[in-house]
This record gives structure tokens, C-alpha cells and sequence, in this order.
């Protein structure tokens, strides 16, 4: 058995385990509810309403939805494992610190990848509807993935800094929100070096650029490396036990 | 394996949880590990299973540290409190515990089965874990520990939880793999460690305060051998004074008149066989004739409260 099999393991494990909970059936459910809502019916707004075969309102309104959605599923991930013990049960094991959170990050990963591919249909259904820009719209799709990995390396964090769960889900929507609208409040606020830092902190300007299907290195390297220091910092503060 | 802990030291904030504690345990030897509460038994297993790391002092699996890559794996330890994954099955625990623990995929069912068996969880192996009574969850515990066939076990608290009928089941299983394992387990069940363990290891406020057999640990605690005596004679013969006489005897102390003595032999020196001529010889009756032992309950305080 290789390094890289604990991590594996313990992915599918955690995965499992959302399954066998009612978990996973409520975030799927909402997920596809609220985007499905917002994308197909809500009235103003919608794809009939803007009459243009393309997944713009999906993008905007998945990141809206991710951002609540991954809180819940990383909430869980190392507090729950610290709560009951377990994680002593993990780390004598055969397994490092890092298998442990990587294992946990994949879980989560895997979770909204399950989420995404139900939306698969919006994306055959509009592309039916009229002149579709393919390209646009998987580049949307690699924007959410890498907006995930984002937030869910926030999400593992929090997670990782305390035993219980609910401060683990408020800790992630307040390092979310700073994510998504303060820095970029901030940057609109201020000029010079600072408003270049915060506009580059703000993760929103990354998204919209990448959702719109431009995909520029900068994004994927902004992306990536919030995802890193996320899962960086929770081997940091899972390693402190000791 | 052999297993060698070599002055290992943790301190939480101002206190000392383990202060410099070395010993050895040999494969074959089941240790018992002995303390009062907060006496550091669960820090120190917790560092030999490197959940958490040492701030000085190394922990050597037949002379290699614990700290280098896949030796975790010749341990199987089973945590205090036990903590479980309650939403899984028992089984599907084994195969998660087995599958990380490096259990080669074509031998996985052989050993769940092996360990469903060994552990008596037939009944209960497709109940999820939160279903299981206390009894069953230590089990499972146990299971887990063993599942991979580990050469060292390292137990902390085994048998809490468990009815006396389980207590004496698993203390046996214990037993029997003792004979070809590693074993260091704690407790605060006294009679626990003398049925169970071939060496007895007190800590108290993380320092070691005694090492040895139960018999060697009673020996340092008492001193001399003290013999209780009851010898029907006569009312004229005056027993005191003859026993005084006997060679090797140190003491004699008269208990009740109903001729309960207690006699104290000097240094090293063992009486039995000169009281029992002494009375022969006498035409006395001697009703009993008990060594007295000093209870492991007794040194564990003398050792532990001051």
C-alpha cells in the first residue's frame, strides 16, 4: 500500500459516512433546488427572462449557494474527529497529519464534484436552447471547482481550530464573507497598493473573470493558493495536539 | 518486539504529566501499567503511539524509533474512553481499521472473521456501532487494535465498562496473546494486573515509583516474611517463648488467647518448616499456618499518596 492510500481511505470513509447520514441528501437537495429555482423558474432573472442560451445566472447563483453549502460539509471534518476521539484512533494508525486533512479536503472535493455533475443536465438542456459557447461555459465549470477547493480549504480550517462544529460553520461563513465581500469592499474603498492587495484577496474578482470564460493563470494560481494554505494550516493546527 | 522507552518527558503548561520515564518491556511480557488518575499512564501511551511526540526522550521498537516512517504500524492500541466511529457497522469499522492498518486486501476478510471470532461479536457485527452496549463497543476496541496482527498492544483501560463475566474472557484473551506479543496495558483494577500482567509498573506524577512482579513488589513492601499462626496447646505450655527460640524467628506477637500468633522471621530466612517441628515435636496443634501477604492494594497507596 502506497502514501497515498490512507488518504484515500479515509476519503471514502468520510464520503460514506455523509451518505449514510441524511447530510448529503439535504445539501444535494437544496443545491440543485436553489440553482435549479434561480436558473429555470424564478421569473425575473432567469434563463427564459434573459433570453440567452447560456449558464450565467447557474455560475452566480452556484457560487451564492457553495458559499453556505461548503461551511456544512467542512464543518464536520476534523471538529467531529477531535470531539469524539477518533482522530486518535486515525493519527496511531498508519496515518500522517497530512493524509488525515487531505483525506478530509478530497471527501469534501468529491461531495460538491457529486453535487456539480447533477447540474450536468442545465448544462446539455441550454446548450439545446440556442447559439451556446461551450467553452464559456466549462471554463464556468472549472471556475466552480477551483472556487470550491477555495472555500473548502477555508471550511477545513475552521474546522481544524476547534471540536465543535457550529463554531467550525460560523468561523468559515465569516472567513467567507471576508472572501467574497469585504475585501473587495475594502479595495473598492481604498487606492493605491492597498486597494491592489484587496483586490487581489477578494475572491470574487477571480470568479467573475473565470465564470465569464476567461481563464487567466492568476485566478487558477489565486485559487489554488488559498486551497494550499487552507489545507496547510489545518495540518499546522492538527499537528499542535502534540 | 521488544520495546524500549527511553526517558520520555511531556509537560502541560507548568506541570510535569511524565518526568523522565524509561523502561523495557520484551515480547512475551505483558506490562501492567498502574497509577492513580492524572499519573500520566495515558500521556505516556499516547507518546508511544505517537500521537503525540515526546518533548524529550525516544521510544525504540527493537532498537528503532517509533518517530521513523511505518512503525506505527507494528502497534495496535486501543485509546482510552475508546472512541468509535458510532454511524458505522462493526464490520464495515474492521474493514475501514483493517484497510488503513495496511491489512494485505486478499487476507482483510480472513482477519474480520478472525477477530469477529476472537472477540465474540458474531451476534453484533452487522449492528452499527452506537446500537452496541458498552460491553460489545470494548470489544470492538479491541478488535480494532488487533485487527492487523500488531507484534505490540498497547491498552489503555481494556477492560472498563465490561461485566465481570467479560472482564474474565478478555483478561484471558490478554493472556493468550501475551505469550507471543508485547503487551502494556493500563488500569486502576488491581487484582486486574496481578491476574493478568507478568510485571507490574507504578507511576505516580509521571515518575516511576516501582517496577517488578507482584511477589517482588509485596517482598520490598513487607520486609521479612510474617507467618499467622493458631496452635491449640494446653493452657501451661508457653508458646511465645518457644517460638521465640526457634532459629530465624524475629518476632512473636500474641493476636487473641485463642492461640492466633503472628511471627516475623529474620532477614531473608523463611520459618515454616521450624514452627511445623516445633509443634510436632511439642504434640502441639497447629490449625493454621498462613503467609501473610501484604495486598497490592496497600503498596499502590504506600507508593501513591504522599
Amino acid at each position: 500500500m502506497g502514501g497515498n492510500s490512507a488518504t484515500w481511505i479515509i476519503a471514502r470513509r468520510e464520503l460514506s459516512s455523509f451518505f449514510n447520514s441524511l447530510v448529503a441528501y439535504i445539501l444535494l437537495i437544496s443545491f440543485l433546488g436553489f440553482t435549479g429555482f434561480f436558473t429555470w423558474l424564478s421569473g425575473n432573472g432567469d434563463i427564459f427572462f434573459r433570453k440567452q442560451a447560456d449558464l450565467k445566472v447557474f455560475f452566480s447563483i452556484a457560487n451564492w449557494t457553495l458559499f453556505f453549502f461548503i461551511p456544512a460539509i467542512t464543518m464536520r471534518l476534523l471538529a467531529e474527529e477531535r470531539k469524539s476521539g477518533t482522530i486518535e484512533l486515525l493519527l496511531t494508525k498508519n496515518v500522517s497529519d497530512r493524509q488525515l486533512v487531505l483525506g478530509k479536503f478530497l471527501a469534501a472535493f468529491l461531495m460538491v464534484l457529486i453535487a456539480l455533475a447533477f447540474t450536468i443536465p442545465y448544462y446539455i438542456s441550454v446548450s439545446q436552447l440556442g447559439n451556446f459557447d461551450h467553452g464559456a461555459s466549462l471554463s464556468g465549470y472549472l471556475g466552480l471547482l477551483l472556487l470550491s477547493s477555495a472555500y473548502i480549504g477555508i471550511g477545513l480550517f475552521a474546522s481544524s481550530l476547534t471540536s465543535n462544529q457550529i463554531v467550525a460553520f460560523l468561523l468559515a461563513l465569516l472567513l467567507g464573507i471576508c472572501f467574497q465581500f469585504l475585501f473587495g469592499i475594502i479595495a473598492s474603498g481604498s487606492s493605491g497598493w492597498i486597494a491592489e492587495l484587496f483586490n487581489t484577496l477578494s475572491l470574487n474578482s477571480h470568479f467573475d473573470s473565470i465564470s465569464r470564460g476567461v481563464i487567466d493563470s492568476k485566478d487558477i494560481v489565486y485559487f489554488l493558493s488559498v486551497s494550499f494554505i487552507g489545507i496547510f494550516l489545518s495540518e499546522y493546527f492538527i499537528s499542535k495536539r502534540k | 518486539m521488544n520495546i524500549k522507552i527511553e526517558n520520555l518527558s511531556k509537560t502541560y503548561g507548568l506541570q510535569k504529566a511524565v518526568d523522565d520515564i524509561s523502561f523495557e518491556v520484551r515480547t512475551g511480557e505483558i506490562l501492567g501499567f498502574l497509577g492513580p488518575n492524572g499519573a500520566g499512564k495515558s500521556t505516556t501511551m499516547k507518546m508511544i503511539t505517537q500521537f503525540l511526540s515526546p518533548e524529550e526522550g525516544d521510544v525504540l521498537i527493537d532498537g528503532y524509533s517509533i518517530r521513523q516512517k511505518d512503525m506505527k504500524k507494528h502497534i495496535g492500541y486501543l485509546p482510552e474512553h475508546n472512541p468509535l466511529y458510532e454511524d458505522m457497522p462493526v464490520i464495515d469499522y474492521l474493514q475501514f481499521v483493517a484497510e488503513l492498518q495496511g491489512v494485505e486486501k486478499a487476507k482483510i476478510n480472513e482477519r474480520i472473521v478472525e477477530m469477529v471470532r476472537v472477540c465474540g461479536l458474531n451476534d453484533e457485527k452487522h449492528k452499527k456501532i452506537n446500537e452496541l452496549s458498552k460491553g460489545y463497543r470494548q470489544r470492538v476496541g479491541l478488535a480494532q487494535a488487533m485487527i492487523h496482527d500488531p507484534e505490540i498492544l498497547i491498552l489503555d483501560e481494556p477492560t472498563t465498562g465490561l461485566d465481570p463475566n467479560q472482564i474474565v474472557e478478555i483478561r484471558e484473551l490478554i493472556r493468550k496473546l501475551g505469550s507471543s506479543k508485547t503487551v502494556i496495558l493500563s488500569t486502576h483494577i488491581l487484582p486486574e494486573v496481578e491476574a493478568t500482567c507478568d510485571r507490574i509498573l507504578i507511576i505516580n506524577k509521571g515518575k516511576i515509583v516501582a517496577d517488578g512482579t507482584a511477589d517482588t513488589l509485596r517482598k520490598s513492601a513487607t520486609g521479612n516474611q510474617i507467618l499467622k499462626l493458631r496452635i491449640i496447646v494446653d493452657a501451661t505450655a508457653d508458646v511465645m517463648t518457644e517460638l521465640q527460640a526457634l532459629p530465624g524467628v524475629n518476632a512473636v506477637e500474641a493476636i487473641d488467647s485463642e492461640g492466633r500468633y503472628e511471627v516475623q522471621s529474620a532477614g531473608d530466612q523463611n520459618s515454616n518448616e521450624a514452627i511445623f517441628r516445633l509443634c510436632v515435636d511439642k504434640k502441639w496443634v497447629l490449625t493454621e499456618m498462613i503467609p501473610f501477604e501484604t495486598k497490592l492494594e496497600d503498596i499502590f497507596r504506600d507508593l501513591t499518596m504522599n
